[in-house]
């Protein structure tokens, strides 16, 4: 079980753990609601709870919980830019589909 | 797919319902968007990486295809194609075509009168009114945020100086309607700087906001109650700013040089190496300076002290607008909690060191100065939006200046008090004047003045159709109703016949700069002299009134009931009384009403008797026992 991110991904994250000053990593899972089904979290994380898995990748905490990780495992998290519009875009296996705008998806 | 941002613990947004809300500053020389993202209000850049958008917007008509160019491209041809390209629109805003040539002889468009007294500007894609040019900078902001941040907007907060009144508020307003932007909300500048700092955040407190501009100087006093900004003061100089700077320090090279003047051409390049030198001496203590232009070549040092001396006259300047801030504000510098600095100017260390001196205290200057009134705008629209889980501030304005009506006598009527918190909806009650008076205009005014032709009207309407009744008998509710904005209007509804009428206020020119700051001292200053005009108009109200009581009673029945000698002396009492209100003592005038009052009550008591008389006559004691 894993949740990977690229370089860029890892640099975004560190600049932005740095520029707010504390925190352990980012939390990465899943919200059961939208219009296709479920939509991702992405938030900053001050303290983990017992049942939270974390993992390693490219020096950047990463943590999840194992009710969202059986949606997300094996997700890669990248960064990206088109023309001004900037951020995390996540490729998950799991995915069947999305809804148009991509804010929400079903497995 | 969605591009997702980090968000803080627990507010991750739910899909579909994150608002997008953006806070704009609309300036004279530069604008500026900025949105909240990663749980931090932040100004957005364009692709190049600049995050100012200039406020010049170039009309383009090539063969018959217009086009508009705003921005950097746009000032790049100011001196080329002057007529068609629009600078500092701002400065038109609201403003009448009268207004507009007092600005300056100076500035090189056509203007052009149009019916509503609003000025266009007459360019190659035709005419263009202020609130059309400022919707061409709107469009951008607003494209380039929609871009960014990946979707429509769903409303904006637009900041205005704390000076704009009704008109240029209003038009600010409709230039958002025209580029499609929904306005949360205008905000004052200097609110928005406070609210970047979180100085909302505080019980309460006084600040001071100093915002040097390229071209413009403001100085606010904010006071800070129970979450509520109240604006005590305003002050500046519409034309100080750090352009100025500059101009003094291309004057200096010249002087250095042996050179007298120069064309325009090389006057533009001078400036620009000057910027250049400024923004060197804020880190550095002397600048090389090599000058080789067309006419004439320099070479020589520049050093801080010189550059002290070239601008501390400038910075004086700004000072004695900070002191005359407070005394309006009846404050003194040591009671100054916070110095929130604004403007790209205030980046020069000296400005910083002479305010410090000044107000006692190290001035805020943590956030760009370009972009903190973007940046409180912002935060602003980010809480209107409701994207804040708890609800927490909902900052409010207060009015500037009281709104009221005109009263008889010519007096000013307050119905709405100045520094109100807004939104607010007050109403007051009135009646008619005269018998079987029908219609009744209403002239709605703003101002601190007590009479009306020192305050300034806004908008006049009539409600027609009120039922004849005596006088006084009618009940006229007049509703003012101040929305978020700052916007104006007013109802007029006679409550026993229902009959209704009201007005949205959009006048039709606006105040200048100072005049709002004026209109404030004026009513301190002629409080004393207010004060008894607004006794004398009272006394010749109530003069007329019982004249024309009088009047209709003795035509009713004065033969019937009054002798000869009676009559005589109601008439002559009542022509002495008619003398008296022709001058201008109040005291005069209310001796001649008590005479007239004391020698009218016996014809009072008559008619009441006869009225009582008639109404019992015909009736037999018995019948009037049995209704007891």
């Amino acid at each position: 079980m894993a949740i990977t991110m690229t370089d860029s991904a890892a640099e975004h994250v560190k600049a932005h753990l740095q520029q707010r000053g504390k925190g352990l990593g980012i939390r990465v899972g899943i919200k059961t609601t939208g219009c296709s089904g479920m939509s991702y979290v992405l938030e900053f994380v001050d303290g983990t709870n017992d049942e939270d898995q974390v993992f390693e990748s490219q020096g950047v905490k990463i943590i999840s919980d194992p009710k969202s990780l059986a949606y997300i495992d094996g997700t890669q998290m990248d960064y990206v830019k088109s023309g001004l519009n900037e951020g995390f875009e996540f490729t998950n296996p799991n995915t069947k589909g999305e809804c148009g705008c991509g804010e929400s998806f079903t497995v | 797919m969605a591009l997702l941002q980090i968000s803080e613990p627990g507010q991750s947004p739910e899909p579909h319902q994150r608002k997008l809300a953006v806070g704009i500053d609309l300036g004279t020389t530069n604008s500026l968007v900025a949105s909240m993202r990663e749980a931090k209000a932040q100004t957005l850049p364009d692709l190049a990486g600049g995050h100012l958008l200039p406020s010049v917007v170039r009309y383009l008509n090539a063969e018959g295809d217009s086009s508009v160019e705003v921005g950097q491209v746009a000032r790049d041809a100011i001196f080329e194609d002057p007529q068609n390209t629009i600078s500092s629109v701002k400065r038109l805003m609201g403003r009448g075509v009268s207004d507009v040539k007092t600005l300056g002889d100076c500035l090189p468009y056509e203007f052009i009168q149009s019916e509503t007294e609003m000025p266009y500007i007459r360019t190659v894609c035709g005419d263009k009114s202020p609130v059309e040019v400022s919707s061409e900078i709107l469009k951008v902001l607003a494209a380039r945020a929609q871009e960014t941040l990946g979707g429509d907007l769903s409303g904006a907060v637009i900041t205005v100086p704390a000076y704009f009144d009704e008109a240029q508020r209003q038009a600010t307003k409709d230039a958002a309607k025209l580029a499609g932007l929904h306005v949360y909300r205008l905000l004052n500048e200097p609110t928005a700087a406070a609210v970047a700092y979180g100085l909302d955040k505080g019980a309460e407190g006084i600040h001071a906001i100093y915002d040097l501009g390229g071209g413009t100087f403001d100085i606010s006093i904010l006071r800070l109650n129970k979450g509520v900004f109240e604006v005590l003061s305003t002050g500046g100089d519409s034309a100080l700013g750090g352009d100025d700077f500059d101009h003094a320090i291309a004057s200096w090279v010249l002087e250095q040089a042996g050179q007298e003047c120069v064309g325009s051409n090389v006057a533009r390049q001078l400036m620009e190496i000057a910027r250049g030198i400024k923004e060197q001496l804020t880190t550095n203590d002397s600048v090389d300076v090599d000058i080789s232009t067309g006419c004439f070549s320099w070479d020589g040092v520049i050093t801080k002290d010189i550059f002290h001396e070239l601008v501390d006259p400038l910075i004086a300047k700004t000072v004695r607008a900070c002191k005359r801030a407070l005394r309006d504000a009846g404050l003194s510098a040591s009671e100054i909690d916070d110095v929130v600095m604004v403007g790209g100017s205030t980046r020069v260390p000296r400005v910083r060191e002479k305010i410090a001196v000044f107000f006692g205290a190290t001035p805020l200057c943590d956030i760009d100065p370009d972009k903190v009134v973007a940046v409180g705008a912002s935060i602003q629209a980010d809480v209107l939006a409701g994207n804040k889980p708890d609800d927490e501030m909902v900052l409010l304005d207060v009015i500037p200046l009281s709104l009221g009506i005109e009263t008889m006598g010519g007096l000013m009527e307050k119905i709405i008090h100045r520094n109100t918190t807004i939104p607010v909806t007050r109403a007051q009650e009135f009646t008619t004047f005269k018998d079987g008076q029908t219609a009744l205009a209403v002239q709605v005014l703003q101002g601190e003045r007590e009479l009306v032709s020192d305050c300034r009207s806004l908008a006049r309407f009539e409600l027609r159709g009120i039922p004849p009744m005596v006088a006084g008998a009618a009940r006229i509710r007049v509703t003012y109703q101040v929305d978020a904005d700052g916007l104006l209007s007013v109802s007029a509804k006679e409550l026993t016949s229902d009959v209704e009428s009201s007005v949205q206020v959009k006048p039709s020119y606006g105040l200048s700069d100072n005049e709002v700051t004026r209109m404030l001292k004026d009513s301190f200053e002629f409080a004393e002299g207010d004060k008894d005009a607004r006794a004398l108009a009272e006394e010749r109200v109530e003069a007329d009134r019982q004249l024309e009581a009088l009047r209709c009673a003795l035509a009713e029945n004065g033969n019937v009931l009054l002798s000869d000698d009676e009559c005589k002396s109601l008439h002559e009492l009542m022509a002495a009384l008619a003398i008296a209100k022709q001058g201008d003592d109040a005291v005069v005038i209310r001796k001649a009403i008590d005479e007239l009052n004391s020698t009218s009550e016996v014809f009072a008591a008559r008619r009441m008797d006869q009225s009582i008389h008639k109404a019992l006559s015909g009736q037999s004691i018995d019948s009037l026992g049995d209704e007891e």
